[in-house]
């Protein structure tokens, strides 16, 4: 991409413009808490954030909600898929199905679903139930999407050419539909992850009892600015993380 | 009879929709038998109870209001995302070099979940209804500025070039190519955005609100009302579906000189 337009002095300039502008917010966050005296309730001093990080790390506290929040991410994701590609793998087998419930899936995706949230509170309690099954459901439809149109639009010429050399259920099914349809699944597979942590976060952000969500908000009711920065970056740094891990997989797998 | 139900199976075979509605109303059944019948009352309460006192909840003294206000909050967070993100998306599109250095910070902080930093927005923006608005421009933003980037970026280099040299302005290039040609992408950015819009304004409503609709859904589900509350919903979904209507129409309806 580098070389196309511009060469490599192009793309120097424009990490040293990166760099400046993380290095500028750094100092200009210093400089605030120190020389201009910004309340410290409002924008804690980034030192004490980073001694505050250091604690965490150190003493193993963000265990706990570290278990209880990937234990619910694990839960909902794998409820998610497996939900997402046998009913979509259904509704695929029939061209009939997939005009039925297509588009029953896509508008339903469409509604913020996170609305229905105090319904699942008072349906699961506030404990990791509610997370799980809301976050199971948010990460449903994106999966049985993808699954519909990566089984459902599989090119018929292709079907055609294996049915006609004599393959077989098994064999059509393992070397021409999931080849051709494991690239969108995997992509809804991303999109279903991401927003499955999305909504367990926030979810444990709104309404509950333990977590990494929940840790942020007791410690911003708490007014402990320092710690909650700290926790924030720690989430934000987590979350990125699984999501490039995720990106990478899907990458890795579309492949093979 | 046996015709009678060929002319039926031949209907839904014309028409998925019918099947569809078919889904829909055996659902509602099944959702109307189970709360009749099999869930305690305290938890679920059957459609047609929750169809029958929608006015009930509407008569609730400050939903009106809270409805009123969340409305206001989606329609004004929405505006300064399109303003901000269109201003923002040309100032980094149209350069490559600005380009290349900010579009990986922009899509760095896209990729980062937003939701943690939420009670940083309550802190900075008050309970009041600035917080939403701030939170909701926070998740409508990223979506237009991305995809104006990236429709800028599709512009033929010879349409400019054969612009300039027919001697148009910068603010001729600006208005006769690079905006008919940005248009498609950009209402695709709105329809992404409001998604978005919706999302950063319901989460902090949900979180924290003294006078919105997060105040009364927090009410109902403490005092049990599953009718009350199920009708709330109702009505904030039927408000979300009809907002991304909207702009999913105008979508359609502006993209379509491009396509042909």
């Amino acid at each position: 991409m580098a070389g196309r337009s511009g060469g490599r002095g192009w793309s120097l300039g424009s990490r040293a413009v990166q760099a400046a502008f993380l290095i500028m917010l750094v100092v200009l966050w210093y400089l605030a808490t120190t020389r201009w005296r910004v309340n410290p309730l409002l924008l804690p001093n980034p030192v004490a954030v980073l001694r505050e990080l250091g604690d965490i790390l150190r003493s193993g506290e963000f265990v706990d909600d570290l278990r209880i929040t990937l234990t619910e991410l694990a839960i909902a994701f794998a409820l998610a898929t497996a939900g997402g590609i046998v009913t979509g793998y259904v509704i695929s087998r029939a061209a009939y199905l997939i005009r039925v419930f297509e588009p029953l899936f896509a508008g339903i995706y469409s509604i913020p679903i996170i609305l229905f949230l105090p319904l699942y509170v008072l349906f699961f309690g506030l404990g990791p139930a509610s997370k799980i099954a809301l976050g199971a459901t948010i990460g449903f439809f994106p999966i049985v999407l993808n699954t519909i149109a990566g089984f459902g639009y599989v090119e018929r010429m292709l079907i055609v050419a294996a049915r006609s050399m004599g393959a077989s259920d098994y064999q059509l099914f393992r070397y021409v539909l999931l080849p051709a349809a494991l690239p969108v699944i995997l992509t809804g597979l991303r999109m279903g992850f991401t927003i499955v942590l999305l909504s367990i976060i926030g979810s444990e952000t709104i309404a509950s009892l333990a977590g990494l969500g929940h840790r942020i908000v007791h410690l911003a009711e708490g007014m402990d600015m320092a710690r909650m920065f700290a926790y924030i970056a720690f989430v934000v740094v987590i979350a990125v993380v699984l999501n490039m891990i995720v990106s990478t997989l899907e990458a890795r797998g579309k492949r093979q | 009879m046996t015709a009678g139900a060929l002319d039926i199976k031949r209907i839904l075979l014309r028409h998925p929709g019918v099947a569809r509605l078919g889904v829909i109303v055996f659902l509602f059944i099944a959702w109307e038998i189970a709360a009749r019948w099999f869930v305690d009352p305290m938890f679920l309460s059957p459609p047609s109870r929750v169809v029958a006192s929608l006015h009930r909840v509407w008569q609730t003294p400050g939903v009106p209001a809270a409805l009123h206000i969340t409305l206001w909050e989606l329609g004004i967070a929405f505006a300064l995302s399109v303003i901000i993100g269109l201003v923002v998306g040309l100032a980094v599109g149209l350069q490559p070099f600005a380009r290349r250095s900010t579009l990986p910070i922009i899509l760095l902080l896209y990729g980062t979940p937003q939701i943690t930093i939420l009670p940083l927005f309550i802190l900075y923006f008050g309970i009041g209804p600035a917080s939403k608005i701030a939170f909701g421009v926070s998740h409508g933003i990223f979506p237009i500025i991305v995809t104006i980037v990236a429709g800028v970026q599709n512009l033929k280099p010879i349409l400019l070039v054969s612009a300039r040299s027919m001697g148009a302005s910068r603010w001729h290039v600006l208005r006769y190519v690079v905006f008919p040609h940005m248009i498609p992408s950009f209402f695709a950015g709105m329809r992404l955005a409001m998604t978005g819009v919706l999302l950063g304004v319901l989460l902090a409503e949900l979180y924290v609100s003294t006078a919105g609709i997060g105040h009364f859904t927090t009410l109902f589900t403490q005092a049990f009302d599953p009718t009350k509350l199920l009708g709330l919903v109702a009505i904030l979904a039927a408000m979300a579906i009809v907002l991304n209507e909207v702009v999913r129409r105008a979508e359609v309806k502006f993209s379509r000189w491009h396509t042909n």
